[in-house]
């Protein structure tokens, strides 16, 4: 097998292996019960999903057609700081406007502490 | 730290200024001797010689990268059981760190942790409300994890 060959098989591996993950966080977010757990499928196996298709796209580029695409780096860099950040805010912007976690929850320490803060507020 | 490195440069380029050579060759041999001299010169600066801070950063850059594979396999895992039988929660997880910064780090790598999400930060930035996956099993090895997280920010930071 020629370095080329192995080049293409490890380029293959990675975008199989990052459709497969996409495809997974779609029955994730078909199947899970609620946001909260919606969230978790969509801001983790999305997230290793996209940075793999990169990352095979990279592998191609560099050694089949010999060029260096900084551009791909940046991506994989970009997405792996953003999409946990936009996780944590989809389930606080959910949480803070009300919507009820599943039935299966069951324990809630956040809403204690929000009660405990307005029980708080109308003392004073 | 910043100035370690400022210094470091500036002694690669005197370097190249004895040598008369402008080559990223001398530059780089210039650094090393200037890492070697600062080395020597530590307990003149109050912070600690830097590359041990370096060092710190790639080893948090490794957690990083290896608790996002492990989360992903652990989300495989819950979607594609036939039966859904998980038990979330939210549960409050008190943290030491002070700066925005390490808080922002240890939200980042707990929303990448397997089976845990951040959903919000108390006002006093004390603690912090996290969303995870499946309680039964998670809630001791979680906190494991999370000192061994914040150990890692604290290394950084120290």
């Amino acid at each position: 097998m020629t370095d080329l060959e192995i080049a293409k098989f490890f380029a293959g591996i990675f975008i199989l292996l990052g459709a497969f993950l996409s495809l997974v966080t779609a029955f994730g977010l078909i199947r899970l019960p609620d946001v909260y757990t919606r969230n978790h499928a969509a801001s983790k196996s999305a997230t290793l999903g996209v940075m793999f298709v990169l990352l095979g796209t990279f592998i191609y580029f560099y050694f089949v057609e010999n060029h260096f695409n900084s551009r791909l780096l940046l991506g994989i860099a970009f997405i792996l700081l953003t999409s946990p950040v936009a996780g944590h805010l989809i389930g606080r912007a959910a949480y803070n406007s009300g919507v009820k976690p599943t039935d299966l929850t069951v324990q809630d320490d956040l809403a204690t502490a929000k009660k405990t803060l307005a029980a708080m507020d109308q003392q004073k | 730290m910043a100035f370690q490195i400022l210094l470091n440069f500036i002694l690669a380029f005197v370097w190249m200024f004895l040598k008369t050579s402008y080559s990223p060759a001398s530059f780089f041999v210039g650094y090393l001797l200037g890492l070697l001299i600062i080395y020597m010169f530590r307990r003149f600066f109050h912070t600690r010689f830097y590359l041990l801070r370096v060092v710190a950063v790639l080893n948090l850059l490794y957690i990083f990268l290896r608790e996002l594979l492990l989360s992903n396999i652990a989300v495989l895992k819950v979607i594609l059981r036939p039966k859904l039988n998980i038990r979330p929660a939210i549960f409050a997880l008190p943290t030491e760190l002070k700066e925005d910064w390490e808080i922002t780090v240890l939200a980042n790598l707990i929303t990448l942790t397997p089976g845990t999400l951040v959903i919000d930060v108390s006002p006093d930035n004390k603690i912090l409300y996290v969303h995870a996956m499946d309680v039964s099993d998670i809630d001791e090895a979680i906190q494991g994890i999370k000192n061994t997280f914040e150990k890692a920010i604290m290394e950084v930071s120290r």
